[in-house]
């Protein structure tokens, strides 16, 4: 589904290389979750992969089922079925919720060349998806993630994510600024979506997330590579020891 | 002196190419304006009011020409009930106006109200008069002095629709100069509606006398016509617990010179000032407003929203002016400009002068890019730049439309407003 190949990165405006050869193959129909301390590079990854300004890929690849997706601009890439569900969601003031995602959309199925939702049927849909995840009616009327608690900007992202039905979905620290029972929410949320045709990779610092989104490969990510890959297991080994000692184990 | 000679030349050319029309009861108000005018002088950009919009093209003897065009897009507010009065090139179309017969008010053609003790004698340039202090505005006492045609509207009662002016333009040289005035008695209410291109040269004057516990509400675009030069003015003094709301959209017109003043006489009054304008290439809006407080516990609130790409110049000189008793005041006035591009600017100058002590008045004024975290944003769901481009901007437009009260009026603008915006992307 996925494919990452010795992918190397660099920020446009300085001289300073985030990504020192990272590796990764994401299969469709499983979850891997990457985790890793401050600064080693977990967002940069997410970003470059939807093609946010501001990065330069200096060498490597990264194909979404064949795709180039280095050559695509983001809209192209959402529309080939890459979802990036945001650590900070933005807040836009004065574009409606509803309209956004209907835009949304109707964006990707025009690009893919398919049929445009219609607004009733549109509407049905958006309904019983944000009924799945407690999003209220005034939320959907509402300026997008404008005055949303930090666990509805987050079950917004979801819900954006089950409405779009991307192939591959990358969850950017998800769990960040999310209470218990967010979490559980949000985690409900992307389980549901899980299916055979459907690959995920799950960023996170944390083992918690992973507690209510069980992966089948964790990677651990540290200076720009990632350094050691394992089972569930891998992420217990973080909660109770931290990273020091794999970092020491794989210096 | 010298000084004073040198800008009396191209008034009195201006004055000399004009005719007085010879209306009996009006006959006094235009005789003092043309003294007016001609104390003043014919705008210049060394005066303080004009250092951002050049004049010259209003105050030249002859009009520049400005191509009519066409468009297949219904015009605006065709599909709502209202009482239509027709203006093309300036010049009243009965043919094309309706009846203007209707409950609650009168409306009459400036160019046939004949009557000596005409009610409008009252009205007719006294608030430009007033409006002249402590800034002049000698375009609307040209106006004052020359207008060959307007509305005389007095509203009794509520009537049932609206009123709309529409303004024809069929002639690529033609100068039109209307004078509506308005007056409301207490308790009345009106809304107003304007669109059209008018002419090549638009000068135009409506004077808004909103007696007590009257509410005025006025909607109008203007659009279509590139090539346009417009230079209008409102003029409205409220009355206690009037409400004057007016809204304004631009998106077309090489020169457009929108001022505003009101004064709140009477307390517990509220003055709503709004404009929204997208310029685009060849454009220039000038939204120059100014409110005075003279009454207790009075609102007024000024939102200016501009758009600006390819070349693109917006001004906004707003000022809430607030008088030694005018306490309670609340007073509001934002600007706020996106530019599209490195090439469009925006010129803002906000004021406050307050002589009272116990008031509530704030003011900014922003100009900014668009906002590249929400652009990215719009893309990562799949959404195109230039429909994001068209979705942010709208957003940020529809803040100011969202200043009018009608829902149905405010949906035909931001609706009008998005396929303008997509036609222009595509």
């Amino acid at each position: 589904m996925l494919s990452i190949k010795n992918l190397n990165v660099k920020l446009e405006e300085e001289d300073k290389q985030i990504l020192k050869g990272v590796n990764l193959e994401v299969e469709a129909g499983k979850v891997h979750a990457i985790m890793g301390p401050n600064g080693s590079g977990k967002s940069t990854l997410s970003y470059v992969l939807s093609g946010k300004d501001g990065y330069e890929v200096t060498e490597g690849s990264a194909t979404l089922e064949g795709e180039d997706l280095l050559e695509l601009e983001p809209e192209e890439r959402a529309a080939a079925g890459l979802f990036l569900a945001f650590q900070y969601p933005v807040e836009i003031p004065g574009v409606g919720n509803m309209t956004f995602l209907r835009t949304a959309v109707n964006a990707q199925r025009k690009a893919r060349g398919e049929e445009e939702m219609s607004a009733a049927e549109f509407l049905k849909v958006v309904r019983a998806k944000a009924k799945d995840l407690k999003i209220d009616a005034d939320m959907l009327k509402r300026p997008v993630n404008m005055g949303f608690s930090g666990g509805e900007k987050k079950r917004n992202e979801i819900l954006q994510m089950a409405m779009l039905e991307p192939k591959m979905c990358i969850l950017d620290e998800t769990d960040s600024g999310l209470d218990v029972d967010a979490m559980k929410l949000v985690a409900e949320g992307v389980n549901a979506l899980r299916n055979e045709g459907r690959g995920f990779l799950v960023i996170t610092h944390y083992q918690r997330l992973l507690d209510h989104i069980k992966p089948d490969v964790v990677h651990i990510m540290a200076d720009g590579r990632i350094v050691k890959t394992g089972g569930p297991e891998l992420a217990l080994e973080v909660e109770n020891n931290g990273y020091a000692d794999i970092l020491a184990e794989v210096a | 002196m010298a000084d004073a000679a040198e800008k009396l030349t191209p008034t009195e050319a201006m004055i000399a190419g004009l005719e007085m029309p010879g209306a009996g009861w009006s006959k006094t108000a235009r005789e003092d304006a043309l003294a007016r005018l001609r104390a003043m002088g014919l705008p210049e950009r060394r005066d303080e009011y004009w250092k951002f919009t050049r004049p010259d093209t209003l105050t030249q003897p002859n009009p520049l020409p400005a191509a009519v065009l066409g468009s297949e897009e219904a015009p605006l507010f065709d599909e709502m009930d209202r009482l239509k009065v027709v203006f093309v090139d300036g010049v009243f179309d009965a043919d094309a106006s309706d009846d203007l017969a209707l409950e609650g008010i009168t409306i009459e053609r400036l160019a046939t109200a004949t009557s000596d003790l005409h009610w409008a004698r009252d009205l007719y340039g006294s608030l430009e008069l007033n409006g002249q202090d402590p800034v002049e505005r000698p375009l609307a006492s040209l106006n004052t002095a020359f207008a060959t045609d307007g509305v005389l509207i007095h509203v009794t009662g509520k009537p049932s629709k609206p009123v709309s002016l529409i303004y024809r333009h069929v002639s690529e040289t033609s100068d039109a100069i209307l004078h509506h005035c308005i007056k409301l008695d207490a308790g009345a209410e009106l809304t107003v509606l304007e669109n059209g291109p008018a002419a090549a040269r638009f000068n135009k004057v409506m004077e808004v006398d909103v007696a007590d516990g009257a509410k005025f509400h006025h909607v109008r675009a203007q659009g279509r016509d590139h090539e346009r030069r417009a230079a209008t003015h409102i003029f409205a003094r409220l009355g206690t617990e009037s409400q004057f709301k007016s809204f304004t959209l631009t998106v077309n017109g090489v020169l457009t010179r929108n001022d505003c003043v009101i004064e709140l006489t009477g307390d517990d009054a509220i003055a709503h000032v709004a404009g929204a304008c997208v310029g685009d290439g060849e454009f220039h809006h000038d939204d120059t407003v100014f409110v005075t407080h003279d009454a207790v516990n009075c609102e007024s609130r000024q939102v200016f929203k501009k758009v600006l790409r390819n070349g693109a110049t917006g001004v906004f000189q707003g000022k809430i002016l607030v008088k030694k008793d005018a306490q309670k005041t609340d007073g509001y006035q934002i600007s706020q400009s996106l530019l599209l591009d490195e090439d469009s600017q925006f010129l803002a100058k906000p004021e406050l002068e307050i002589y009272a002590d116990d008031v509530a008045c704030s003011h900014g004024s922003t100009s900014g890019a668009i906002d590249e975290d929400a652009l990215f944003y719009l893309r990562a769901r799949g959404v195109s730049h230039a429909e994001a481009t068209d979705l942010l901007t709208l957003a940020f437009l529809a803040e100011a439309v969202e200043e009018i009260e009608q829902e149905e009026l405010r949906d035909e603008l931001i609706e009008r407003l998005s396929s303008w915006l997509q036609r222009r992307s595509a």
